[in-house]
């Protein structure tokens, strides 16, 4: 197991070299520094003097690969490319183009992120499986058929609508909860309530609807029919057979998502004003702040990577079949 | 003076790419069958005919062309009547704004601009402006729009009014469906070679049956219903219902849309029916493009990988590991920052607001295909992989065959199921995606009609008291439409051409 995963680490390695080279490219290459600096100071006749203070400002001031004036080793350390992009693996992130410590923000705000996605993953698992549960169990009458169409309708709303919606209906008509903000400690409930809801309802179309297909792979098998013409009662057999065996893909699915929840949401997050890691990517992205992009671009694919390993591993927690190999 | 946007040659292409699968398909068994079956579906059949109306606007929205300025001495020397035989025309000039033959058929709504916000079908603008009356006095009032309902005299006559012309709208919509039903049952009777009115009856008749069984989706009834409609299964008469109601909706909305703002207007007081009208283009162009574009690349790449093994596969898979694993959202935003730092530098070659709208709304698409080739391309790579040791493919390895040949004629059309799969059912997830890329302000030029872009500026104003709803309405109910139409057309082609793939995703 251990050497399994030492070498799935391993194969990690080259994929983060990858990931960081796009990111490079992409930042760097395509515009040079000078670009990035003339977009930052906003006017079209900025003196040069003015790009290279804000470059040297920002650390943007040095070759983007090769060195050639620093002496020894510093030709390849006093560059961009490591300045910026090498660091990035040692979770330096450095700071922002506003001067702010990335590293420190991003640990301050994962958990109003993680304080969302939680509550929205983990409820929404329970509903959304009881639901397919309850649809397999009343499978080809039209309750089944009602359902899907319901699930389809609620898969073609855009998630925009659902923030809308709830914002509209329970902040503004019902008065329940406050439509955004956040606070500290156990005053954050409240905040949180709205988003976790909405979070929710968004998720139950496609959610449902995949374990609803889950379901019903696993109601066709043979030992399905087995236990049916052993005469066990449906509801045994659907809750000691079919679920046990329908969470294998369920479980590992989410497993692989588990990671990226410290990314937070993007949007319900700017929406409701909870500042943690989406609202920071986004407001990144609405000031221009390069640096923290990079940071989380390099962030978000380690924690895909992490996923995928997880994955792997919950497989063969779950399902003795499976060896690693 | 006709324009081509880069958009606009794709979207044609796209087009004639479409137009030609279908003729290869209907040549080909193995194609032509699960698409019999996707027409032979109601559900499926419905479901294309909003689609057709959508993709018709859409087209319509893609010519696109520099419309010609009258120069005032003309129009002066037409006047004239021709006296003087100055015929010789100036040579013709061409004003820089782009129209395309939507925008042209929609002159009324395009033009007929209010002040700012006003509700639909409302006759007065939505808020209080200083009126100065005849006798000299200001009063603060709700002042009459200066085209929606004007030609009212008193506005207490207006619900009067939206019913007549609404009723107008319906009878023309029905004598249009009238006539296309016609047409369809002569065609069919024709081909059939049985009379018009046997067919017409039979068509009838399945209906009915149709509304006897239940209006289910229920296969056995329907199924059994459309054994009564005539031609080959299809079930016209649930298609002759879509495209009726779709008829009579767009006619409504044309009967009324010509003397009231049917959605309202928003801020700047442009008409929210044509913005979502506009729209559609942009909807329908992520979500095809951005497929077109990462086709080559996924089919090509995905194949490679199953068919040659070895180090092709692990740079492959390394590849698109590799892509897969940048978050999406993250991806987008740092490639379209990028993008308007390019702009923003290099804002002199591009002609127009226009253009440069287009070039964003593309590379938009581009990365769009490079964030959600990777699924495609994984799924190509395994079917690939089990189709090199299918007997056929050894038998022509051990003739020696090329491995061009081989992949193009024996791998090819054996994962094409598989593409088009993909391609429809990516589409409303794309659609779906613009909306919230634009809300981020990483979707498309914040000039360009889109739905996200309606969403984004409408819910600015939803503090407003009483609240401003009807542009996220629109936009609303025509995404919904789209979307729901595509997912439920995929569903069906999904499950026509592969039923095991149901549990792939």
């Amino acid at each position: 197991m251990s050497a399994y995963l030492i070498r799935r680490l391993f194969y990690a390695l080259p994929i983060l070299i990858g990931v960081n080279l796009i990111t490079f490219v992409l930042f760097f290459v395509l515009n040079s520094p000078d670009d990035m600096a003339r977009m930052q100071l906003g006017d079209k006749r900025v003196t040069q003097a003015a790009v290279d203070s804000w470059k040297a400002e920002h650390g943007y001031d040095q070759p983007l690969l090769f060195n050639a004036d620093a002496p020894g080793l510093g030709a390849f350390t006093e560059t961009i490319f490591f300045q910026k992009s090498v660091k990035l693996f040692a979770f330096d992130f450095g700071s922002s183009d506003s001067g702010r410590d990335i590293g420190y923000d991003i640990s301050q705000r994962m958990w109003p992120s993680l304080a969302i996605a939680l509550p929205v993953l983990l409820v929404g698992l329970a509903i959304n499986i009881s639901y397919a549960l309850m649809i397999i169990f009343f499978r080809a009458t039209y309750i089944d058929w009602g359902s899907v169409v319901l699930l389809v309708a609620m898969m073609s709303i855009s998630g925009l609508f659902y923030i809308i919606g709830g914002q509209f209906l329970i902040g503004k008509l019902f008065h329940l909860v406050p439509i955004s903000g956040y606070d500290t400690g156990p005053q954050a409930t409240k905040f949180l309530i709205l988003p976790v809801i909405v979070g929710v309802i968004g998720g139950i179309g496609s959610g449902t609807r995949l374990y609803r297909t889950f379901f019903l792979e696993e109601i066709n098998r043979d030992y399905v029919r087995t236990a049916h013409a052993k005469g066990l009662r449906e509801r045994v057999v659907l809750f000691r057979h079919v679920l046990r065996n329908a969470l294998i893909p369920i479980l590992t699915g989410v497993v692989a998502v588990l990671p990226l929840l410290f990314m937070g949401a993007l949007i319900t997050e700017s929406f409701f004003g909870v500042p943690g890691l989406g609202s920071y990517t986004i407001d990144a992205i609405n000031r221009q702040d390069f640096a923290i992009v990079r940071a989380m671009v390099f962030l978000g694919s380690v924690l895909y990577i992490l996923g995928l390993i997880l994955t792997d591993l919950s497989y063969t927690l779950v399902d003795p079949r499976v060896r690693l190999s | 003076m006709p324009v081509l946007l880069t958009t606009d040659v794709l979207i044609f292409l796209l087009f004639a790419l479409a137009v030609g699968f279908g003729v290869y398909a209907a040549r080909h068994e193995h194609l032509r069958a699960p698409w019999r079956s996707v027409v032979r579906s109601p559900v499926g059949v419905a479901a294309l005919v909003v689609i057709c109306f959508y993709v018709g606007i859409g087209l319509l929205d893609s010519l696109h062309f520099h419309p010609r300025i009258e120069p005032p001495s003309v129009i002066a020397a037409a006047a004239d009547a021709g006296g003087t035989g100055e015929e010789a025309a100036p040579t013709a000039r061409y004003s820089t704004q782009v129209l395309s033959v939507l925008d042209l058929w929609l002159t009324g709504l395009r033009e007929r601009q209010e002040k700012t916000f006003s509700a639909p079908f409302a006759t007065h603008l939505f808020v209080k402006e200083a009126i100065e009356q005849p006798d000299g006095s200001v009063l603060r009032a709700y002042p009459r729009l200066a085209h929606g309902g004007a030609h009212l005299a008193d506005p207490a006559q207006r619900n009067r009014d939206v019913m007549l012309r609404g009723l107008l709208g319906l009878v023309k919509g029905l004598m249009a469906w009238t006539v296309l039903a016609v047409l369809l049952v002569g065609l069919l009777a024709w081909r059939r070679g049985e009379s018009f009115s046997a067919v017409g009856e039979a068509l009838w008749h399945g209906r009915l049956s149709a509304h006897t069984a239940g209006d289910g989706r229920s296969d056995d009834p329907s199924d059994m219903g459309s054994e009564g409609a005539p031609g080959d299964g299809i079930p016209w008469r649930v298609a002759l219902l879509t495209l009726g109601l779709m008829l009579v909706l767009c006619f409504i909305a044309a009967e009324l849309a010509a003397t009231y703002h049917i959605l309202g207007t928003d801020k700047v007081g442009e008409d929210v029916f044509y913005q979502s009208l506009k729209s559609i283009r942009t909807g329908l162009v992520i979500g095809t493009l951005t497929t077109l574009v990462m086709l080559p690349a996924a089919v090509i790449l995905g194949i490679m990988a199953g068919y040659f093994r070895g180090l092709t596969d692990d740079i492959i898979q390394y590849l698109y590991t590799t892509l897969s694993s940048i978050p999406g959202v993250l991806l987008i935003a740092a490639a379209i920052l990028m993008l308007q730092v390019y702009m923003t530098n290099n804002a002199e070659q591009f002609d127009s607001l226009v253009q440069r709208a287009d070039l964003r709304l593309l590379f938009l698409c581009l990365i769009l295909g490079v964030t959600s080739w990777t699924g495609l391309c994984r799924l190509l790579r395994g079917e690939s992989l089990k189709l090199r040791s299918a007997d056929y493919v050894q038998a022509a390895t051990a003739l020696g065959v090329r491995n061009s040949t081989i992949i193009g004629r024996h791998i090819l059309p054996n994962v094409l199921h598989i593409v088009m799969i993909t391609v429809v059912l990516d589409f409303s997830g794309l659609v779906l995606a613009e909306a919230v890329l634009s809300y981020v302000n990483i979707g498309v030029d914040p000039t360009m009609n889109s739905w996200g872009n309606m969403i984004n500026s409408a819910r600015l104003e939803l503090a407003r008291d009483p609240i401003v709803w009807w542009s996220l309405a629109a936009a609303f109910v025509f995404m919904f439409t789209l979307v729901l139409a595509a997912n439920l057309f995929a569903d069906v082609v999904r499950d026509a051409f592969d039923p095991r793939l149901r549990s792939a995703r």
